[in-house]
């Protein structure tokens, strides 16, 4: 057994429960019960008698034990990305974030005790009208496959849509499409995909898939696949007026490529990419949308407002949106969101300012660019298999079966998508492309 | 004791500028690789040095408020203490691996994942669990959607479910996104449920009941076992909200009390961080008629290892990859260190720290007895008295809900309290109660900022520094 601290009270079972037990004592005697158990008004039928069968451990211990549990996934250098990145995140986010009023902290229902939170909301709302071109973004959605299904909920309630059909493209992180399905489960919307143009949309397809019974045109810059769309002002065009142009992208991305505003968009969802690194999957949803759907808008709101003393102050507002006052009218569900990940995104992106952000940015587009040049000139591969520009990742046309190819990397360490029978997905980024050679290497013998 | 919360004034307008305030660059998106026409023509953006960022946060810091700057009694939100260290194991070698790697490379992950499903499974007494939703809400709506699963491939047409009042509004949202025509349940006089209300609002319309035990007032449900043979007499589904779980710990079991499927709040019962406001979780369990309608994927344990599968008739995905995983990993941790014992302990705890808080207070509290949580009633604006208390140096409850309570002050001091601080708590209570009304319209006056006209920050939203001129 390790030596760990129990507390004032070392009888009892939490080691976070720190009252001694004279405390207890004279806690259950101003209370005028016997016991702890005296209090509990639970009917003997429903009692719990039984043992839940879980051994407490001391903190050197599970250190230990989770240790050596997370020691069991493979050492694999990462080559993964699909709509979830790689970015380095600076020591000082960490630091920083993990203060105890950050991280500790509540929803700032108490606005003069949270303005130091508040403010960093604001200012990461701020950061995304700046990336976007929207004047509205809230501060955060659980990731971008819900942030998708938000934007299509707010259009079909919208007055200004009508209409009942989706439509994605082909290639989207399955992912996002399975979770906007889930989203419309209690409507009768439809999810339809057109198709793409090597990597693009095909916006002749799609003039014709769209009609007056299209509530939402979703497209992505980049696409799953990495690519740069080059037809975004036609897609904007043709969502004009009847249809919701929902564009999907990320924080990084957005610092380089066109302003979504410019572009048409109604409402931009996506991942941060930013503030967390790969973190198994935990994300972060954007999402800003134009002045008209302010009052739709699904999620939290900062705004500035003034105290007393005619200083300015932050606070929640338009909370008549939300579920706890609005309840089945709310225009989400959402409460608990991500918060906190929206102040590292918001420290990230101030870290690295605007000239680290576009240059990041710039940096993933020829990464991508000169390894899909290095694998194209193998034999056995073809990269990238859309001629078109790249944002961190390419698919790659691989001779041998993909997943023959991906499971030979895993072997000499390395992790890439098998996307198809023949197709390999490649993403490379700022933290990865110092084992760059060692890839290419890799695939050399395998390939 | 009084507080005062640090604030950075810039002159006799301003808190700590913000970011754009203090230095803001335009540059120029020129040189780019790729083709001036896909690429934007400049970024307006914050450009500061670290170290002036370090300050910048760490003055925001100042002007927040954590658990462990002092107690936080939220009603039915449970802010208890989060230890440490579960920040280091997360932030452990292994952790932090992409979604999509193939299983045999993440072993040490899945198995950390089936073995929190297990642990959830035994404290909720329940077949199956998912870890995939991301909070407590979408948790509620990824059970309603294995509900409405569930009956559809009994070929069930159900259309209602059914509320009580008092519920969290997160219950109502999601029953509306899912579809259902929500049908509120008035409470009976002793703030519980209604059973023979109840009787009247099933038919065969009824998805399910949802239902949090102890329920908002903090008064356990003793109808449970009636309340469970009515709805599942009519067919319906019983749904355990999980919000008020940590009241429960090793002491009763929603599986054992009848419910089909629940929620884990993970960031509340089990102590992960509620980082103002997320990320948490929301694991979803079920018994074992529903197992099948889980969403994918999920993770089972075989001869050679662990692997995810797809559940037989499975609802698909309720979050793009597999959830926030790194709250996952917290949760694991906090759960074995606390163990069996641990977990009752601290039910038994957080029901002494509300017994006791409540007795020592000055204030009406109407319905009892209760566990956790209390529901006090102000006698007066429950905002106001919540905003004196601010500077009393204590965060106030959750206030002016549920509204069974004339200006509620609906208080839970968890487990985490010491007797000490619960005295504190009490006088701030009792303070506040003494105050003038005077006293309490100029409240608080000791925290980072004043009172803050809320009205115009709706009337005139300023959602970004961008809006700020306007």
């Amino acid at each position: 057994m390790s030596h760990d601290r129990r507390g004032p009270g070392a009888e009892t079972g939490s080691p976070f429960a720190p009252q001694t037990a004279e405390e207890t004592a004279a806690m259950l005697d101003a209370v005028g019960v016997e016991s702890e158990e005296a209090l509990f008004d639970i009917p003997e039928a429903v009692r719990f008698e039984g043992d839940l069968g879980i051994e407490p451990r001391g903190e050197r211990e599970l250190r230990g034990e989770l240790a050596s549990l997370l020691d069991g996934n493979d050492d694999l250098t990462e080559f993964l990305g699909r709509g979830h990145y790689d970015h380095y995140v600076p020591s000082m986010v960490d630091h920083l974030s993990d203060r105890s009023e950050f991280l500790s902290s509540y929803t700032q229902y108490q606005p003069e005790v949270a303005q130091g939170f508040l403010q960093a909301l604001f200012e990461y709302q701020s950061m995304l009208v700046e990336l976007t071109g929207l004047p509205i973004a809230n501060c955060s959605m659980y990731d971008a496959a819900s942030a998708l299904g938000e934007a299509a909920t707010l259009a079909l309630r919208s007055r200004s849509v009508s209409g009942t059909r989706i439509l994605v493209p082909e290639h989207l992180q399955s992912g996002r499409r399975e979770v906007l399905e889930n989203y419309l489960t209690g409507t009768d919307a439809v999810v339809e995909t057109y198709p793409m143009d090597d990597g693009n949309v095909d916006v002749d397809a799609l003039a014709e898939s769209v009609d007056g019974d299209c509530a939402m045109v979703y497209a992505e810059n980049p696409t799953v696949r990495g690519t740069v769309e080059e037809n975004l002002q036609a897609v904007g065009d043709l969502a004009d007026d009847d249809a919701v142009f929902c564009l999907g992208s990320d924080a990084v991305a957005l610092a380089l490529l066109s302003e979504p505003a410019a572009v048409g968009a109604d409402v931009v969802v996506g991942d941060a990419a930013l503030g967390l690194g790969t973190s198994g999957g935990m994300g972060l949803g954007l999402f800003a949308c134009r002045e008209g759907f302010l009052r739709q808008v699904p999620g939290r709101l900062v705004g500035a407002s003034e105290d007393r003393s005619e200083r300015r102050a932050y606070t929640l507002t338009l909370q008549t949106r939300e579920q706890h006052i609005r309840r089945e009218r709310a225009t989400s569900n959402i409460c608990t969101n991500q918060a906190w990940v929206a102040l590292r995104v918001a420290m990230h992106a101030a870290w690295l300012g605007p000239d680290g952000l576009v240059s990041l940015a710039e940096d993933c587009v020829r990464h991508a660019r000169d390894l899909a040049e290095r694998l194209d000139g193998m034999d056995g591969i073809t990269a990238p298999v859309h001629d078109r520009h790249h944002v961190r990742e390419f698919a790659a046309r691989t001779d041998r079966p993909a997943a023959d190819v991906r499971a030979d990397l895993e072997e000499r360490g390395f992790a890439v998508h098998a996307i198809d029978d023949h197709l390999i997905q490649v993403c490379v980024t700022e933290t990865n492309v110092e084992h760059a050679d060692d890839l290419v290497e890799a695939l050399e013998v395998v390939a | 004791m009084n507080y005062d919360q640090a604030r950075w004034t810039e002159g006799e307008e301003v808190y700590e500028p913000h970011l754009a305030e203090k230095r803001s660059t335009e540059v120029a998106v020129a040189d780019s690789p790729l083709p001036d026409d896909l690429t934007r023509d400049e970024l307006d953006l914050p450009d500061l040095s670290e170290p002036e960022l370090a300050r910048h946060y760490t003055r925001l810091s100042q002007m927040s408020y954590g658990v462990e700057s002092g107690p936080i009694p939220l009603g039915s939100c449970t802010m208890k203490y989060n230890p440490t260290f579960t920040e280091d194991v997360a932030a452990l070698p292994g952790a932090g691996t992409h979604p999509d790697r193939s299983e045999g490379t993440v072993q040490g992950s899945l198995e950390l994942r089936y073995r929190l499903q297990e642990y959830l499974a035994a404290i909720g007494g329940m077949e199956s669990v998912t870890l995939q939703p991301p909070a407590g809400a979408a948790g509620e709506f990824t059970g309603i959607l294995v509900a409405k699963a569930y009956h559809e491939h009994h070929d069930e047409e159900r259309s209602e479910i059914i509320v009580p009042e008092s519920a969290h509004g997160t219950n109502f949202a999601s029953a509306a996104l899912a579809g259902y025509d929500v049908v509120e349940l008035p409470s009976a006089e002793d703030g519980r449920v209604d059973v023979e209300a109840l009787r009247a609002a099933v038919s065969e319309d009824t998805a399910a009941l949802m239902l949090t035990n102890p329920n908002t007032l903090g008064l356990f449900e003793r109808d449970i076992e009636e309340i469970a043979e009515v709805v599942h007499e009519a067919g319906g589904l019983l749904y355990y909200d999980g919000a008020n779980l940590n009241a429960l710990l090793g002491r009763a079991r929603p599986g054992d009390m009848g419910f089909d499927v629940m929620h884990y709040n993970v960031h509340k019962t089990f102590a992960t961080p509620h980082g103002g406001g997320g990320p948490g979780a929301g694991p979803v369990g079920v018994s074992e008629a529903l197992a099948p309608f889980l969403p994918t994927p999920q993770v089972r344990a075989t001869d050679s290892g662990y692997e995810t599968f797809e559940p037989e008739r499975t609802i698909g995905k309720v979050h793009g990859f597999a959830g926030n995983w790194l709250v996952l990993v917290k949760t694991y941790a906090y759960i074995a260190r606390l163990g069996d014992a641990g977990l009752a302990d601290a039910s038994a705890k957080a029901v002494l720290n509300a017994n006791y808080l409540a007795s020592r207070i000055d204030y009406e509290i109407p319905f009892s007895p209760f566990h956790h949580e209390f529901v006090a009633s102000a006698g007066r604006d429950a905002a106001d008295v919540a905003r004196r208390m601010l500077d009393y140096g204590v965060h106030p409850p959750t206030t002016k809900w549920p509204e069974a309570v004339d200006e509620a002050l609906m208080t839970e001091p968890t487990e985490a309290e010491t007797r000490d601080s619960l005295d504190h708590l009490a006088r701030a209570f009792d303070r506040a109660a003494a105050d003038s009304d005077a006293d309490l319209e100029a409240a608080p006056e000791r925290t980072a900022a004043r009172r803050i006209d809320q009205a115009s920050a709706a009337r005139n939203p300023r959602l970004s520094w961008q809006a700020l001129d306007e």
